[in-house]
């Protein structure tokens, strides 16, 4: 048993960034996660683990020491809500062009625009669909606890380096704020210099003696060699679909219904489920853990097993919705219900959703 | 000269002058004039003479020095358009004992990278930057820089600099010279021997400071000029470098080892 502690979202994941080894933090305050960067210069991880934090000028200059420490083969991290992520889609194209391994962290907010300060799920198009220029994607963390906001840490900078590439976990300002008991991991020590060198010879950390020089770029002028550098990305990413999807269900083994929700959503939808199975109705929940790359195959599954009709549950106007129609393909109904604005459902409302839009009066 | 004559004159006590052994094979993209190739070397020679080829990190902008990676023969970053103190800061920060510097350009250092520049100027970061003011975007194919001189004619400002309308050039370097975490700053020209011999020299000082760890950044701006962009030849460009730049952009130091200088 791991230490416990009762922390905040936010504390766990920063407590998380410096038990994982973390190199380096950059980041820029922003409502409602500044708990990360406060707690993180609290902690002084420089004396203990020698991890570097450092409270850059904006989020752009965040996500682009991002890019220049990541590119040495350090492990790098940031975190933002969703202004602030905003800023950093362009870094993040580059990141994904240059195939290099960060993790960034999105407590979201209601949005557009400044929003509020309130816990929001908007942010999932720009996650998953992309965000920045080019064809590029990221891999998507979705916390649903407190625990998970430190468990994914670890998780986030393995698949990093596994694929290089740009991780994101993306919670929201409940999971942020809100206090639970966390188990903490075991600390993973720092790799040294030498252990990065040898680890990873792609990165950009002094050129070897009589060996080539290394070059971070997301830059080709020639068309024919962007294009087979697009064609590398495309194969890593179909390579990431195969292997990286993560879920978790409940109930689904005999579901007529299934609600499909993710982080904050996906624990209302529990309540919801134990309501609505308590009128008899057989209901299940799935809980995509990535967002990226999506339940597809499950969805799939749950289809052929004989599942109905499907209630995607977001805080957002309906934007998972649509990766879940992709997934049904027509063959049953598949119905929305959300909150905007920083508004959070009930379970309640969710209960009435699906016995309104799904199973009809 | 007959071929034999040639090869009589090639031996190793002849030699005055060579490719610099950092710089890579593949020819420059830059045009015929430009002060840029001779920026690039200098800094690989100083790169070489203090023995650090294998302990250095660059960072490329973006302009026409974008492809500065395709030349210099170590290990190079290539940032997003006025970024590159942002990378080369956690770079430094991350491998303490190696030696960082970024290569940029007018648009990327003074306008869409102005931030990132004072900012790591403000902090202190040890690292060098070298900055090329030619007064023009000349990648983009010669539009207004924040450093145009007033009156002189771009493609977005075809009828001159106007102040009034288009705001005034900039003078970053005396800018950031004022800030507490610079510890050198200078400007410099590479567009005749003596001034190429000046320029090396501030770039091995601004290099060995950082080697020695001293308190803060180095920054050498490099006026140099931009002959197709300026539509001049490249003689007339250096020659009007001469008259109307280093009148507004005075060449030498302007802090050393901390202090400005009076």
């Amino acid at each position: 048993m791991g230490e416990l502690r009762l922390m905040k979202g936010n504390e766990a994941l920063a407590e998380a960034m410096i038990r994982a080894g973390a190199d380096g933090y950059f980041g820029y305050p922003i409502t409602p996660q500044s708990e990360v960067i406060e707690y993180l210069t609290a902690a002084k991880p420089h004396e203990s683990t020698g991890m570097v934090v450092l409270q850059a000028e904006s989020e752009v200059a965040s996500i682009n020491m991002l890019y220049g420490g990541g590119a040495t083969g350090k492990k790098v991290c940031t975190s933002s809500s969703s202004p602030g992520i905003s800023l950093m889609q362009e870094g993040l194209s580059y990141i994904a062009g240059a195939e290099i391994p960060v993790v960034v962290v999105n407590v979201v907010r209601g949005g557009p625009g400044l929003g509020d300060i309130q816990p929001s799920q908007s942010d999932y198009f720009q996650s998953t669909k992309g965000g920045g220029h080019g064809d590029y994607r990221l891999i998507v963390l979705a916390p649903s606890s407190v625990q998970e906001m430190s468990d994914f840490v670890p998780i986030a900078f393995d698949l990093a380096f596994k694929y290089r590439n740009p991780v994101m976990i993306q919670s929201d300002g409940a999971i942020g704020q809100m206090m639970e008991k966390v188990e903490l991991f075991e600390p993973i020590p720092r790799l040294t210099d030498k252990q990065v060198k040898d680890l990873y010879p792609w990165a950009t950390n002094g050129k070897p003696k009589g060996g080539q020089r290394r070059i971070m770029t997301s830059l080709d002028l020639d068309p024919a060699r962007l294009e087979r550098h697009n064609h590398h990305l495309q194969e890593k990413y179909h390579t990431i679909d195969e292997n990286e999807v993560r879920f978790e269900e409940f109930n689904c083994e005999d579901a007529d219904y299934v609600i499909v929700a993710y982080g904050s959503s996906a624990r209302i939808s529990q309540k919801a489920l134990q309501l609505l199975r308590a009128k008899g109705i057989k209901v299940g929940l799935l809980r995509p853990i990535t967002l990226w790359p999506y339940p597809t195959k499950k969805i799939q599954e749950l289809v052929k097993q004989g599942v109905k009709g499907f209630l995607s549950v977001e805080m957002s106007a309906g934007q998972m919705v649509e990766d879940v129609k992709l997934a049904v393909n027509g063959k049953v109904k598949v119905e929305f219900f959300g909150r905007v604005g920083g508004i959070i459902p009930s379970p309640e409302e969710v209960v009435d959703a699906l016995e309104h839009k799904l199973i009809g009066e | 000269m007959s071929e034999i004559a040639i090869q009589n004159i090639i031996k190793p006590e002849n030699l005055v002058y060579q490719k610099s052994r950092l710089m890579t094979e593949k020819p420059l993209s830059y045009c015929p004039g430009c002060g840029h190739g001779t920026a690039h070397r200098l800094i690989m020679e100083v790169i070489d003479e203090l023995g650090k080829e294998n302990d250095t990190i660059g960072v490329a902008p973006v302009g026409c020095s974008v492809l500065a990676y395709e030349f210099m023969d170590i290990d190079m970053q290539e940032a997003a358009h006025g970024r590159a103190p942002a990378l080369a800061t956690a770079i430094k920060r991350l491998w303490p004992d190696k030696v960082v510097f970024t290569y940029q350009g007018d648009g990327d250092l003074a306008a869409i990278g102005t931030a990132e520049t004072i900012h790591a100027c403000n902090r202190g970061e040890k690292i060098v930057i070298v900055f090329v003011n030619n007064g023009i975007y000349g990648m983009t194919g010669g539009q207004m820089a924040p450093t145009t001189l007033e009156g002189m004619k771009t493609s977005t400002s075809p009828y001159g600099r106007d102040v009034a309308l288009m705001g005034n050039p900039l003078k970053i370097t005396e800018l950031v010279a004022q800030l507490p975490g610079t510890y050198y700053v200078t400007r410099q020209s590479v567009h005749n021997p003596g001034a190429v011999r000046k320029a090396k020299k501030a770039i091995k000082k601004a290099f060995q400071n950082q080697i020695d760890n001293a308190p803060g950044l180095s920054f050498i701006e490099i006026v140099s000029n931009c002959n197709s962009g300026w539509k001049m030849t490249p003689v007339d460009a250096n020659n009007w470098m001469v008259d109307n730049m280093f009148p507004y952009y005075p060449i030498g130091d302007i802090k050393v080892d901390g202090e400005l200088i009076k």
